[in-house]
Protein backbone atom coordinates (compact mmCIF):
# COMPACT_ATOMS: atom_id res chain seq x y z
CA UNK A 1 0.00 0.00 0.00
CA UNK A 2 2.56 2.25 0.93
CA UNK A 3 4.69 1.72 -2.31
CA UNK A 4 1.69 2.70 -4.22
CA UNK A 5 1.05 5.58 -2.52
CA UNK A 6 4.78 6.88 -3.28
CA UNK A 7 4.16 5.88 -6.92
CA UNK A 8 1.36 8.18 -7.23
CA UNK A 9 2.73 10.91 -5.31
CA UNK A 10 5.84 10.33 -7.49
CA UNK A 11 3.24 10.20 -10.38
CA UNK A 12 1.57 13.22 -10.06
CA UNK A 13 4.54 15.12 -9.40
CA UNK A 14 5.30 14.42 -13.13
CA UNK A 15 1.77 15.83 -14.09
CA UNK A 16 1.41 12.16 -15.31
CA UNK A 17 -1.56 9.37 -14.54
CA UNK A 18 0.60 5.48 -13.09
CA UNK A 19 -0.96 3.71 -16.05
CA UNK A 20 2.58 2.03 -17.94
CA UNK A 21 3.33 -1.69 -17.94
CA UNK A 22 6.15 -3.47 -16.27
CA UNK A 23 7.70 -6.36 -16.74
CA UNK A 24 9.68 -8.13 -14.03
CA UNK A 25 12.38 -11.17 -14.79
CA UNK A 26 9.03 -12.44 -16.61
CA UNK A 27 10.14 -15.45 -18.15
CA UNK A 28 6.98 -18.05 -19.74
CA UNK A 29 8.05 -21.71 -20.33
CA UNK A 30 6.04 -24.22 -21.81
CA UNK A 31 7.13 -27.88 -20.86
CA UNK A 32 9.75 -29.74 -22.87
CA UNK A 33 10.73 -26.52 -24.36
CA UNK A 34 13.12 -23.09 -24.25
CA UNK A 35 11.62 -20.20 -22.22
CA UNK A 36 9.60 -18.82 -25.16
CA UNK A 37 10.14 -15.56 -22.95
CA UNK A 38 13.48 -15.58 -20.39
CA UNK A 39 13.80 -13.34 -17.93
CA UNK A 40 12.15 -10.17 -19.48
CA UNK A 41 12.17 -7.13 -17.86
CA UNK A 42 11.22 -3.68 -18.96
CA UNK A 43 9.05 -0.91 -18.18
CA UNK A 44 5.85 0.71 -20.71
CA UNK A 45 6.06 4.58 -19.64
CA UNK A 46 2.60 5.85 -19.92
CA UNK A 47 1.33 7.40 -22.78
CA UNK A 48 4.74 5.70 -25.05
CA UNK A 49 3.90 3.29 -27.96
CA UNK A 50 6.44 0.67 -27.43
CA UNK A 51 7.13 -1.50 -30.48
CA UNK A 52 8.19 -5.25 -29.30
CA UNK A 53 9.99 -6.48 -32.21
CA UNK A 54 12.21 -9.78 -33.36
CA UNK A 55 12.23 -12.71 -35.61
CA UNK A 56 9.45 -15.01 -35.51
CA UNK A 57 9.46 -17.24 -32.49
CA UNK A 58 11.65 -14.82 -30.52
CA UNK A 59 8.77 -14.24 -27.33
CA UNK A 60 6.98 -10.91 -28.60
CA UNK A 61 3.78 -12.36 -28.91
CA UNK A 62 3.45 -13.96 -25.56
CA UNK A 63 4.84 -10.98 -23.91
CA UNK A 64 1.61 -9.04 -25.19
CA UNK A 65 -0.68 -11.62 -24.39
CA UNK A 66 0.53 -11.92 -21.04
CA UNK A 67 -0.24 -8.46 -20.26
CA UNK A 68 -3.27 -9.22 -20.30
CA UNK A 69 -3.00 -12.96 -19.10
CA UNK A 70 -4.17 -14.48 -22.11
CA UNK A 71 -1.21 -16.51 -20.81
CA UNK A 72 0.37 -16.98 -17.36
CA UNK A 73 3.72 -16.33 -16.83
CA UNK A 74 5.53 -18.86 -15.58
CA UNK A 75 7.43 -16.59 -13.00
CA UNK A 76 8.12 -12.93 -12.36
CA UNK A 77 5.46 -10.32 -12.26
CA UNK A 78 3.97 -7.93 -15.01
CA UNK A 79 2.40 -4.95 -13.84
CA UNK A 80 -0.43 -2.71 -15.06
CA UNK A 81 -1.03 0.89 -13.55
CA UNK A 82 1.54 -0.58 -10.56
CA UNK A 83 -0.64 -3.53 -9.55
CA UNK A 84 0.23 -6.91 -10.38
CA UNK A 85 -1.92 -8.46 -13.34
CA UNK A 86 -2.37 -11.85 -11.25
CA UNK A 87 -4.39 -9.85 -8.73
CA UNK A 88 -6.93 -8.56 -11.12
CA UNK A 89 -9.58 -10.61 -12.05
CA UNK A 90 -8.76 -11.54 -15.76
CA UNK A 91 -12.24 -10.91 -17.41
CA UNK A 92 -11.90 -7.45 -15.26
CA UNK A 93 -8.56 -6.73 -16.58
CA UNK A 94 -9.21 -7.54 -20.51
CA UNK A 95 -12.09 -5.51 -20.47
CA UNK A 96 -9.91 -2.54 -19.38
CA UNK A 97 -7.30 -3.19 -21.70
CA UNK A 98 -7.75 -2.40 -25.68
CA UNK A 99 -6.40 -5.28 -27.75
CA UNK A 100 -6.05 -5.03 -31.25
CA UNK A 101 -4.70 -8.16 -33.44
CA UNK A 102 -3.96 -9.28 -36.50
CA UNK A 103 -6.82 -9.92 -39.35
CA UNK A 104 -8.62 -7.42 -37.97
CA UNK A 105 -10.26 -10.13 -35.29
CA UNK A 106 -14.00 -8.21 -36.22
CA UNK A 107 -16.88 -10.47 -35.86
CA UNK A 108 -18.22 -11.30 -38.83
CA UNK A 109 -21.92 -11.76 -37.85
CA UNK A 110 -22.13 -8.50 -36.35
CA UNK A 111 -22.51 -5.01 -37.88
CA UNK A 112 -19.45 -2.53 -37.16
CA UNK A 113 -21.33 -0.63 -34.89
CA UNK A 114 -21.63 -4.09 -32.67
CA UNK A 115 -18.62 -4.82 -33.32
CA UNK A 116 -16.93 -1.64 -31.80
CA UNK A 117 -20.09 -1.47 -29.34
CA UNK A 118 -18.51 -4.88 -28.15
CA UNK A 119 -16.49 -4.11 -25.01
CA UNK A 120 -18.79 -1.09 -23.88
CA UNK A 121 -21.54 -3.48 -24.21
CA UNK A 122 -20.01 -5.65 -21.63
CA UNK A 123 -19.45 -3.33 -19.42
CA UNK A 124 -23.64 -2.46 -19.91
CA UNK A 125 -23.05 1.21 -21.09
CA UNK A 126 -26.71 2.49 -21.65
CA UNK A 127 -27.44 2.39 -25.31
CA UNK A 128 -27.08 6.03 -25.67
CA UNK A 129 -23.60 6.50 -24.81
CA UNK A 130 -22.60 3.66 -26.76
CA UNK A 131 -24.20 4.99 -30.11
CA UNK A 132 -22.47 8.49 -29.24
CA UNK A 133 -19.04 7.15 -28.57
CA UNK A 134 -19.17 4.68 -31.83
CA UNK A 135 -20.58 8.01 -33.95
CA UNK A 136 -17.06 9.55 -32.01
CA UNK A 137 -14.85 6.79 -33.00
CA UNK A 138 -15.90 6.88 -36.29
CA UNK A 139 -15.54 10.61 -36.92
CA UNK A 140 -11.93 9.87 -35.82
CA UNK A 141 -10.90 8.00 -38.73
CA UNK A 142 -13.20 10.08 -40.76
CA UNK A 143 -15.60 7.16 -41.56
CA UNK A 144 -19.19 7.91 -42.09
CA UNK A 145 -21.70 6.54 -39.24
CA UNK A 146 -24.56 6.65 -41.64
CA UNK A 147 -22.88 4.85 -44.52
CA UNK A 148 -20.86 2.13 -42.15
CA UNK A 149 -22.06 1.51 -38.80
CA UNK A 150 -24.24 -0.71 -40.53
CA UNK A 151 -22.59 -2.95 -42.30
CA UNK A 152 -20.83 -6.44 -41.70
CA UNK A 153 -17.27 -6.41 -41.72
CA UNK A 154 -16.67 -8.17 -44.72
CA UNK A 155 -18.48 -5.36 -46.72
CA UNK A 156 -15.23 -3.17 -45.80
CA UNK A 157 -11.88 -2.91 -47.45
CA UNK A 158 -9.24 -4.55 -45.69
CA UNK A 159 -7.84 -0.93 -44.32
CA UNK A 160 -11.15 -0.29 -43.26
CA UNK A 161 -11.79 -3.35 -41.27
CA UNK A 162 -8.35 -2.59 -39.86
CA UNK A 163 -9.06 0.65 -38.96
CA UNK A 164 -12.79 -0.87 -37.20
CA UNK A 165 -10.18 -3.55 -35.41
CA UNK A 166 -8.45 0.03 -34.15
CA UNK A 167 -11.51 1.57 -33.16
CA UNK A 168 -12.91 -1.28 -31.22
CA UNK A 169 -9.56 -1.44 -29.33
CA UNK A 170 -10.01 2.54 -28.14
CA UNK A 171 -13.81 1.91 -27.71
CA UNK A 172 -13.77 2.36 -23.78
CA UNK A 173 -10.73 5.12 -23.72
CA UNK A 174 -8.81 2.87 -21.93
CA UNK A 175 -5.46 3.81 -21.15
CA UNK A 176 -3.01 0.83 -22.10
CA UNK A 177 -3.82 -0.93 -25.60
CA UNK A 178 -1.99 -4.02 -26.68
CA UNK A 179 -1.55 -4.06 -30.79
CA UNK A 180 -0.74 -7.71 -31.76
CA UNK A 181 0.52 -7.01 -35.51
CA UNK A 182 -2.40 -4.95 -36.54
CA UNK A 183 -1.19 -4.28 -40.35
CA UNK A 184 0.49 -7.51 -41.00
CA UNK A 185 -1.82 -8.75 -43.25
CA UNK A 186 -2.63 -5.39 -45.31
CA UNK A 187 -1.12 -4.25 -48.52
CA UNK A 188 1.93 -1.70 -48.08
CA UNK A 189 -0.17 1.27 -49.20
CA UNK A 190 -2.78 0.53 -46.66
CA UNK A 191 -0.49 -0.39 -44.36
CA UNK A 192 1.20 2.82 -44.63
CA UNK A 193 -1.72 5.05 -44.37
CA UNK A 194 -2.83 3.18 -41.53
CA UNK A 195 0.42 3.66 -39.67
CA UNK A 196 0.38 7.94 -40.58
CA UNK A 197 -3.58 7.67 -38.96
CA UNK A 198 -2.29 5.82 -35.75
CA UNK A 199 0.20 8.17 -35.32
CA UNK A 200 -2.36 11.09 -36.02
CA UNK A 201 -3.85 9.24 -33.24
CA UNK A 202 -1.76 8.65 -30.82
CA UNK A 203 -0.25 12.06 -30.51
CA UNK A 204 -3.81 13.47 -29.64
CA UNK A 205 -4.64 10.27 -27.05
CA UNK A 206 -1.46 9.67 -25.98
CA UNK A 207 -2.19 5.97 -24.89
CA UNK A 208 0.44 3.74 -23.34
CA UNK A 209 0.68 1.24 -26.30
CA UNK A 210 2.60 -1.91 -26.50
CA UNK A 211 2.69 -2.98 -30.08
CA UNK A 212 3.89 -5.99 -31.16
CA UNK A 213 5.41 -6.48 -35.26
CA UNK A 214 8.02 -8.25 -37.12
CA UNK A 215 8.91 -5.46 -39.65
CA UNK A 216 11.11 -2.91 -38.71
CA UNK A 217 10.01 -0.44 -41.03
CA UNK A 218 6.85 -0.03 -39.01
CA UNK A 219 8.82 -0.06 -35.57
CA UNK A 220 10.89 2.76 -37.03
CA UNK A 221 7.60 4.84 -38.17
CA UNK A 222 5.63 4.17 -34.74
CA UNK A 223 7.72 3.36 -32.19
CA UNK A 224 8.68 5.98 -29.45
CA UNK A 225 11.05 3.10 -27.96
CA UNK A 226 11.72 -0.68 -29.75
CA UNK A 227 12.77 -3.26 -27.67
CA UNK A 228 14.20 -5.98 -29.93
CA UNK A 229 13.79 -9.43 -28.80
CA UNK A 230 15.62 -12.32 -29.54
CA UNK A 231 15.24 -15.96 -27.97
CA UNK A 232 12.65 -14.87 -25.30
CA UNK A 233 15.55 -12.03 -23.93
CA UNK A 234 15.67 -8.53 -24.16
CA UNK A 235 18.39 -7.86 -26.47
CA UNK A 236 17.98 -3.70 -26.89
CA UNK A 237 15.74 -1.26 -26.35
CA UNK A 238 16.38 2.57 -27.09
CA UNK A 239 14.73 5.23 -29.13
CA UNK A 240 14.92 4.31 -33.32
CA UNK A 241 17.48 6.97 -33.21
CA UNK A 242 19.90 5.26 -30.88
CA UNK A 243 19.18 1.71 -32.03
CA UNK A 244 20.19 2.90 -35.28
CA UNK A 245 23.09 5.46 -34.14
CA UNK A 246 24.51 3.07 -31.16
CA UNK A 247 23.19 -1.26 -31.85
CA UNK A 248 23.92 -3.06 -29.22
CA UNK A 249 26.10 -5.66 -31.22
CA UNK A 250 25.62 -7.34 -34.72
CA UNK A 251 22.17 -8.77 -34.50
CA UNK A 252 20.75 -5.10 -33.70
CA UNK A 253 22.81 -3.96 -36.54
CA UNK A 254 21.89 -6.23 -39.27
CA UNK A 255 17.96 -5.71 -37.62
CA UNK A 256 18.06 -2.15 -38.29
CA UNK A 257 20.33 -2.54 -41.47
CA UNK A 258 17.38 -3.91 -43.78
CA UNK A 259 16.11 -0.73 -43.53
CA UNK A 260 18.37 0.37 -45.85
CA UNK A 261 19.82 -0.68 -48.89
CA UNK A 262 22.61 2.01 -49.67
CA UNK A 263 25.16 1.40 -47.38
CA UNK A 264 27.61 4.20 -49.04
CA UNK A 265 25.27 7.07 -47.79
CA UNK A 266 25.45 6.06 -44.32
CA UNK A 267 28.91 7.09 -44.32
CA UNK A 268 28.84 10.23 -46.74
CA UNK A 269 26.32 11.81 -45.40
CA UNK A 270 26.12 12.01 -41.86
CA UNK A 271 24.17 15.17 -41.23
CA UNK A 272 21.22 16.20 -42.46
CA UNK A 273 22.88 19.67 -42.59
CA UNK A 274 24.37 18.38 -46.11
CA UNK A 275 21.55 18.76 -47.32
CA UNK A 276 19.06 21.13 -45.30
CA UNK A 277 17.91 23.66 -47.58
CA UNK A 278 17.89 27.21 -45.13
CA UNK A 279 16.29 30.11 -47.53
CA UNK A 280 13.17 28.90 -49.23
CA UNK A 281 10.28 29.54 -46.95
CA UNK A 282 7.90 33.17 -47.11
CA UNK A 283 5.54 34.62 -44.48
CA UNK A 284 2.40 33.39 -44.89
CA UNK A 285 0.60 35.41 -42.37
CA UNK A 286 1.73 36.77 -39.35
CA UNK A 287 0.07 37.98 -35.93
CA UNK A 288 2.19 39.61 -32.60
CA UNK A 289 0.48 37.20 -30.35
CA UNK A 290 1.08 33.94 -32.03
CA UNK A 291 4.12 34.28 -33.75
CA UNK A 292 3.77 33.75 -37.88
CA UNK A 293 3.08 30.73 -40.58
CA UNK A 294 5.80 30.55 -43.17
CA UNK A 295 5.01 28.75 -46.32
CA UNK A 296 7.67 26.49 -47.63
CA UNK A 297 8.12 27.54 -51.44
CA UNK A 298 6.63 25.31 -54.17
CA UNK A 299 5.82 22.83 -51.91
CA UNK A 300 2.53 22.03 -49.87
CA UNK A 301 3.88 22.70 -46.56
CA UNK A 302 3.44 25.35 -43.66
CA UNK A 303 5.04 25.58 -40.29
CA UNK A 304 3.77 27.68 -37.10
CA UNK A 305 6.75 29.51 -35.74
CA UNK A 306 6.01 31.15 -32.70
CA UNK A 307 7.75 34.96 -31.26
CA UNK A 308 10.91 32.77 -30.06
CA UNK A 309 11.92 30.98 -33.33
CA UNK A 310 10.55 27.95 -32.07
CA UNK A 311 8.39 25.50 -34.63
CA UNK A 312 4.91 25.13 -32.71
CA UNK A 313 3.24 22.99 -35.76
CA UNK A 314 3.37 22.05 -39.18
CA UNK A 315 0.78 21.30 -41.49
CA UNK A 316 0.23 20.24 -45.11
CA UNK A 317 -2.88 22.54 -45.97
CA UNK A 318 -3.15 26.01 -46.18
CA UNK A 319 -4.00 27.37 -42.95
CA UNK A 320 -7.31 29.66 -42.68
CA UNK A 321 -10.27 31.12 -40.97
CA UNK A 322 -10.18 32.47 -37.41
CA UNK A 323 -9.28 29.33 -35.25
CA UNK A 324 -6.21 28.84 -37.39
CA UNK A 325 -4.07 29.02 -34.04
CA UNK A 326 -6.07 26.04 -32.92
CA UNK A 327 -3.45 23.93 -32.11
CA UNK A 328 -5.56 20.57 -32.99
CA UNK A 329 -5.10 21.80 -36.68
CA UNK A 330 -1.30 21.60 -36.66
CA UNK A 331 0.77 18.45 -36.81
CA UNK A 332 3.06 17.92 -33.45
CA UNK A 333 6.32 18.82 -34.97
CA UNK A 334 7.10 16.10 -33.02
CA UNK A 335 5.87 14.05 -35.37
CA UNK A 336 6.02 16.05 -38.43
CA UNK A 337 9.58 17.46 -37.96
CA UNK A 338 12.98 16.30 -37.83
CA UNK A 339 16.20 17.64 -35.54
CA UNK A 340 19.08 18.44 -37.31
CA UNK A 341 21.16 15.94 -35.30
CA UNK A 342 18.97 13.43 -36.20
CA UNK A 343 20.81 10.52 -38.06
CA UNK A 344 20.62 11.14 -41.89
CA UNK A 345 19.55 7.39 -43.05
CA UNK A 346 16.38 7.67 -41.00
CA UNK A 347 15.24 11.16 -42.17
CA UNK A 348 16.18 10.19 -45.75
CA UNK A 349 14.19 6.85 -45.75
CA UNK A 350 10.73 9.50 -44.15
CA UNK A 351 11.12 11.29 -47.63
CA UNK A 352 12.33 8.60 -49.90
CA UNK A 353 9.25 6.85 -48.66
CA UNK A 354 6.99 9.59 -49.33
CA UNK A 355 5.85 10.07 -46.00
CA UNK A 356 6.33 13.98 -47.03
CA UNK A 357 7.64 15.75 -49.86
CA UNK A 358 9.51 17.92 -46.90
CA UNK A 359 10.22 17.91 -43.77
CA UNK A 360 11.08 21.21 -41.59
CA UNK A 361 14.01 20.67 -39.66
CA UNK A 362 14.65 21.78 -36.05
CA UNK A 363 17.54 22.66 -33.99
CA UNK A 364 18.31 23.76 -30.65
CA UNK A 365 15.29 24.95 -28.05
CA UNK A 366 13.45 23.64 -31.24
CA UNK A 367 14.29 26.39 -32.89
CA UNK A 368 13.42 26.17 -36.69
CA UNK A 369 16.16 26.13 -38.82
CA UNK A 370 15.35 25.07 -42.43
CA UNK A 371 13.86 22.06 -44.48
CA UNK A 372 14.87 18.80 -46.21
CA UNK A 373 13.15 18.12 -49.42
CA UNK A 374 13.21 14.96 -51.62
CA UNK A 375 15.27 17.22 -53.84
CA UNK A 376 17.57 18.33 -51.68
CA UNK A 377 17.79 14.73 -50.42
CA UNK A 378 18.70 13.75 -54.17
CA UNK A 379 20.96 16.29 -54.84
CA UNK A 380 23.36 15.54 -51.55
CA UNK A 381 23.12 11.51 -52.72
CA UNK A 382 24.15 12.52 -56.20
CA UNK A 383 26.87 14.53 -55.00
CA UNK A 384 28.22 11.62 -52.70
CA UNK A 385 27.84 9.28 -55.89
CA UNK A 386 30.49 11.72 -57.83
CA UNK A 387 33.10 12.38 -54.97
CA UNK A 388 32.94 8.59 -54.62
CA UNK A 389 33.24 8.18 -58.31
CA UNK A 390 36.41 10.24 -58.38
CA UNK B 1 -67.48 -35.25 -48.39
CA UNK B 2 -64.41 -33.71 -46.80
CA UNK B 3 -64.82 -30.06 -46.10
CA UNK B 4 -62.00 -27.76 -46.83
CA UNK B 5 -62.31 -26.63 -43.13
CA UNK B 6 -61.46 -30.15 -42.20
CA UNK B 7 -58.38 -30.01 -44.51
CA UNK B 8 -57.39 -26.99 -42.68
CA UNK B 9 -57.88 -28.30 -39.32
CA UNK B 10 -55.94 -31.53 -40.07
CA UNK B 11 -53.08 -29.47 -41.66
CA UNK B 12 -52.87 -27.06 -38.75
CA UNK B 13 -52.74 -30.43 -36.35
CA UNK B 14 -50.22 -32.33 -38.04
CA UNK B 15 -48.04 -28.92 -38.13
CA UNK B 16 -48.37 -28.73 -34.61
CA UNK B 17 -47.36 -32.23 -33.74
CA UNK B 18 -44.70 -32.00 -36.28
CA UNK B 19 -43.31 -28.52 -34.59
CA UNK B 20 -43.97 -30.29 -30.91
CA UNK B 21 -41.78 -33.44 -31.60
CA UNK B 22 -39.14 -31.46 -33.44
CA UNK B 23 -38.81 -28.51 -30.89
CA UNK B 24 -38.75 -30.73 -28.07
CA UNK B 25 -36.07 -33.10 -29.84
CA UNK B 26 -34.34 -30.13 -31.03
CA UNK B 27 -33.78 -28.84 -27.45
CA UNK B 28 -32.10 -32.48 -26.30
CA UNK B 29 -29.81 -32.30 -29.21
CA UNK B 30 -28.87 -28.99 -28.74
CA UNK B 31 -28.73 -29.77 -25.03
CA UNK B 32 -27.02 -32.67 -25.70
CA UNK B 33 -24.30 -31.14 -28.00
CA UNK B 34 -23.42 -28.54 -25.62
CA UNK B 35 -22.45 -31.35 -23.08
CA UNK B 36 -20.67 -33.61 -24.83
CA UNK B 37 -18.05 -30.70 -26.22
CA UNK B 38 -16.97 -30.76 -22.68
CA UNK B 39 -16.79 -34.60 -22.44
CA UNK B 40 -15.34 -35.72 -26.17
CA UNK B 41 -14.91 -38.93 -25.45
CA UNK B 42 -18.63 -39.17 -24.93
CA UNK B 43 -19.37 -37.30 -28.18
CA UNK B 44 -18.45 -40.62 -30.70
CA UNK B 45 -20.83 -42.70 -28.28
CA UNK B 46 -23.61 -40.72 -28.00
CA UNK B 47 -23.90 -40.11 -31.83
CA UNK B 48 -23.41 -43.45 -32.62
CA UNK B 49 -26.63 -43.79 -30.30
CA UNK B 50 -28.33 -40.92 -31.83
CA UNK B 51 -27.40 -42.72 -35.34
CA UNK B 52 -28.73 -46.08 -33.97
CA UNK B 53 -32.40 -44.53 -33.40
CA UNK B 54 -32.59 -43.09 -36.59
CA UNK B 55 -32.17 -46.16 -38.77
CA UNK B 56 -34.91 -47.68 -36.52
CA UNK B 57 -37.88 -47.24 -39.01
CA UNK B 58 -41.03 -45.02 -37.98
CA UNK B 59 -43.68 -47.81 -37.89
CA UNK B 60 -40.96 -49.96 -35.45
CA UNK B 61 -39.96 -47.03 -33.29
CA UNK B 62 -43.95 -46.25 -33.06
CA UNK B 63 -44.78 -49.70 -32.18
CA UNK B 64 -42.21 -49.52 -29.40
CA UNK B 65 -43.48 -46.13 -27.88
CA UNK B 66 -46.75 -47.52 -27.92
CA UNK B 67 -45.80 -50.28 -25.54
CA UNK B 68 -45.04 -47.47 -22.81
CA UNK B 69 -47.10 -44.40 -24.10
CA UNK B 70 -49.79 -46.36 -25.14
CA UNK B 71 -52.35 -45.04 -27.77
CA UNK B 72 -52.47 -41.14 -28.70
CA UNK B 73 -50.54 -38.02 -30.05
CA UNK B 74 -47.75 -38.63 -26.61
CA UNK B 75 -46.38 -41.81 -28.66
CA UNK B 76 -46.20 -39.59 -31.85
CA UNK B 77 -44.78 -36.57 -30.35
CA UNK B 78 -41.88 -38.68 -28.73
CA UNK B 79 -41.15 -40.34 -32.02
CA UNK B 80 -40.73 -37.10 -33.64
CA UNK B 81 -38.54 -35.97 -30.75
CA UNK B 82 -36.48 -39.06 -31.02
CA UNK B 83 -36.35 -38.27 -34.86
CA UNK B 84 -35.21 -34.97 -34.39
CA UNK B 85 -32.39 -35.17 -31.56
CA UNK B 86 -30.02 -36.65 -34.18
CA UNK B 87 -29.72 -34.06 -36.88
CA UNK B 88 -29.90 -31.12 -34.24
CA UNK B 89 -27.09 -32.96 -32.03
CA UNK B 90 -24.81 -33.71 -35.00
CA UNK B 91 -25.02 -29.91 -36.70
CA UNK B 92 -24.68 -27.87 -32.98
CA UNK B 93 -22.17 -29.99 -32.39
CA UNK B 94 -20.00 -29.48 -35.48
CA UNK B 95 -20.98 -26.20 -35.98
CA UNK B 96 -19.50 -24.99 -32.66
CA UNK B 97 -16.50 -27.09 -33.65
CA UNK B 98 -15.81 -25.43 -36.71
CA UNK B 99 -16.34 -21.96 -35.01
CA UNK B 100 -12.94 -20.58 -35.80
CA UNK B 101 -10.74 -20.51 -32.72
CA UNK B 102 -9.44 -16.71 -33.73
CA UNK B 103 -13.31 -15.41 -32.92
CA UNK B 104 -12.80 -17.50 -29.49
CA UNK B 105 -9.98 -15.69 -28.77
CA UNK B 106 -11.29 -12.33 -30.13
CA UNK B 107 -14.36 -12.67 -27.40
CA UNK B 108 -11.43 -13.83 -24.78
CA UNK B 109 -8.88 -10.86 -25.46
CA UNK B 110 -11.95 -8.59 -25.12
CA UNK B 111 -12.80 -9.92 -21.52
CA UNK B 112 -15.92 -12.36 -22.69
CA UNK B 113 -16.81 -14.91 -19.88
CA UNK B 114 -17.11 -18.77 -21.27
CA UNK B 115 -20.90 -17.77 -21.19
CA UNK B 116 -20.62 -14.63 -23.06
CA UNK B 117 -18.91 -16.29 -25.47
CA UNK B 118 -20.78 -19.16 -26.16
CA UNK B 119 -23.93 -16.75 -26.63
CA UNK B 120 -22.46 -13.71 -28.62
CA UNK B 121 -19.79 -15.80 -30.67
CA UNK B 122 -20.01 -19.29 -30.88
CA UNK B 123 -23.35 -20.07 -31.17
CA UNK B 124 -24.51 -17.05 -33.49
CA UNK B 125 -21.52 -18.19 -35.95
CA UNK B 126 -22.68 -21.93 -35.91
CA UNK B 127 -26.43 -21.15 -36.44
CA UNK B 128 -26.50 -21.79 -40.00
CA UNK B 129 -25.24 -24.98 -39.60
CA UNK B 130 -27.90 -25.67 -36.40
CA UNK B 131 -30.63 -24.22 -38.60
CA UNK B 132 -29.67 -26.58 -41.77
CA UNK B 133 -29.95 -29.55 -38.98
CA UNK B 134 -33.21 -28.10 -37.84
CA UNK B 135 -34.75 -28.46 -41.38
CA UNK B 136 -33.68 -31.88 -41.80
CA UNK B 137 -35.24 -32.54 -38.50
CA UNK B 138 -38.64 -30.97 -39.04
CA UNK B 139 -39.04 -32.45 -42.68
CA UNK B 140 -38.53 -35.67 -41.03
CA UNK B 141 -41.45 -35.15 -38.60
CA UNK B 142 -43.47 -33.93 -41.37
CA UNK B 143 -43.01 -37.47 -43.00
CA UNK B 144 -43.12 -39.50 -39.87
CA UNK B 145 -46.22 -38.00 -38.74
CA UNK B 146 -47.93 -38.99 -41.17
CA UNK B 147 -48.13 -42.81 -40.15
CA UNK B 148 -49.26 -41.29 -36.68
CA UNK B 149 -52.61 -42.68 -37.09
CA UNK B 150 -52.02 -46.25 -36.31
CA UNK B 151 -51.23 -45.01 -33.00
CA UNK B 152 -54.32 -43.51 -32.31
CA UNK B 153 -52.96 -39.86 -33.41
CA UNK B 154 -54.16 -37.02 -35.34
CA UNK B 155 -53.01 -35.00 -38.97
CA UNK B 156 -52.86 -35.56 -42.36
CA UNK B 157 -52.07 -39.04 -41.83
CA UNK B 158 -55.70 -40.20 -41.08
CA UNK B 159 -57.41 -38.79 -44.57
CA UNK B 160 -54.45 -40.72 -46.66
CA UNK B 161 -55.50 -44.08 -44.28
CA UNK B 162 -59.00 -43.44 -44.63
CA UNK B 163 -59.20 -43.26 -48.08
CA UNK B 164 -56.68 -45.90 -48.55
CA UNK B 165 -59.28 -48.36 -47.07
CA UNK B 166 -62.18 -47.08 -48.87
CA UNK B 167 -60.03 -46.65 -51.92
CA UNK B 168 -61.70 -43.23 -52.30
CA UNK B 169 -58.59 -41.26 -54.74
CA UNK B 170 -60.13 -37.54 -53.68
CA UNK B 171 -59.85 -38.64 -49.65
CA UNK B 172 -56.25 -39.67 -50.26
CA UNK B 173 -55.17 -36.67 -52.33
CA UNK B 174 -56.76 -34.27 -49.79
CA UNK B 175 -54.63 -35.75 -47.12
CA UNK B 176 -51.83 -36.17 -49.65
CA UNK B 177 -51.14 -32.84 -51.26
CA UNK B 178 -51.25 -30.85 -48.35
CA UNK B 179 -48.81 -32.96 -46.62
CA UNK B 180 -46.39 -32.77 -49.52
CA UNK B 181 -46.83 -28.88 -49.99
CA UNK B 182 -46.30 -28.86 -46.07
CA UNK B 183 -42.86 -30.71 -46.24
CA UNK B 184 -41.65 -28.75 -49.78
CA UNK B 185 -42.91 -25.47 -48.00
CA UNK B 186 -40.64 -25.84 -45.07
CA UNK B 187 -37.73 -27.13 -46.45
CA UNK B 188 -37.20 -24.11 -48.96
CA UNK B 189 -38.22 -21.61 -46.53
CA UNK B 190 -35.96 -22.52 -43.82
CA UNK B 191 -33.11 -23.25 -46.61
CA UNK B 192 -33.49 -19.55 -47.96
CA UNK B 193 -33.06 -18.64 -44.12
CA UNK B 194 -29.96 -20.80 -43.99
CA UNK B 195 -28.33 -18.99 -47.17
CA UNK B 196 -29.08 -15.48 -45.49
CA UNK B 197 -27.90 -15.81 -42.30
CA UNK B 198 -24.63 -18.02 -43.72
CA UNK B 199 -24.01 -14.83 -45.97
CA UNK B 200 -23.79 -13.12 -42.89
CA UNK B 201 -21.56 -15.30 -40.76
CA UNK B 202 -18.99 -15.94 -43.84
CA UNK B 203 -16.06 -14.23 -43.15
CA UNK B 204 -14.49 -11.45 -45.43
Amino acid sequence: MSIDYLRIIASLNEGEFLLGVKFEHVTKAYPGHKPAVNELSLEVQTGELLVLIGPSGCGKTTSLRMINRLEEPTSGTIYVDGRDVCSYDPIELRRGIGYAIQQTGLLPHMTIEQNIELVPRLLKWDKKRRHERTRELLSLVDMDYDTFASRYPRQLSGGQQQRIGVLRALATDPPVILMDEPFGALDPISRESLQTELKRLQSRLRKTIVFVTHDIDEAMRLGDRIAILQDGQLHQIGTPQELVQAPRDEFVAKFMGRLFNFPKIQTSVDLIGQFMQEDTSHVHQECSEHGKIVKIDHLPLWCWIDRNGVLRGVSSQPPTGADQWDRNDWTDPKLAAVKDTDASEVVLKRLIEGEAEALPVIGEGEQFIGVVTQRSALKALSNVEMENDE
Amino acid sequence: MISFSDIAMLTWQHLYLSLLGTVIGSIIGFLLAVWIRRQPRLAGVLIGFAEVIQTIPGMALLAFLLLVFGLGDTTLVVGLALYAILPVLQNTYEGLEGVDPAYREVGKGMGMTRGEIFRQIEVPLAFPVILAGLRVSLVTAIGVATIGVFVGSGGLGSLIYRGLQIIDMPTMMAGAIPVALLAIVLEIALTLLERKLSKVTASR
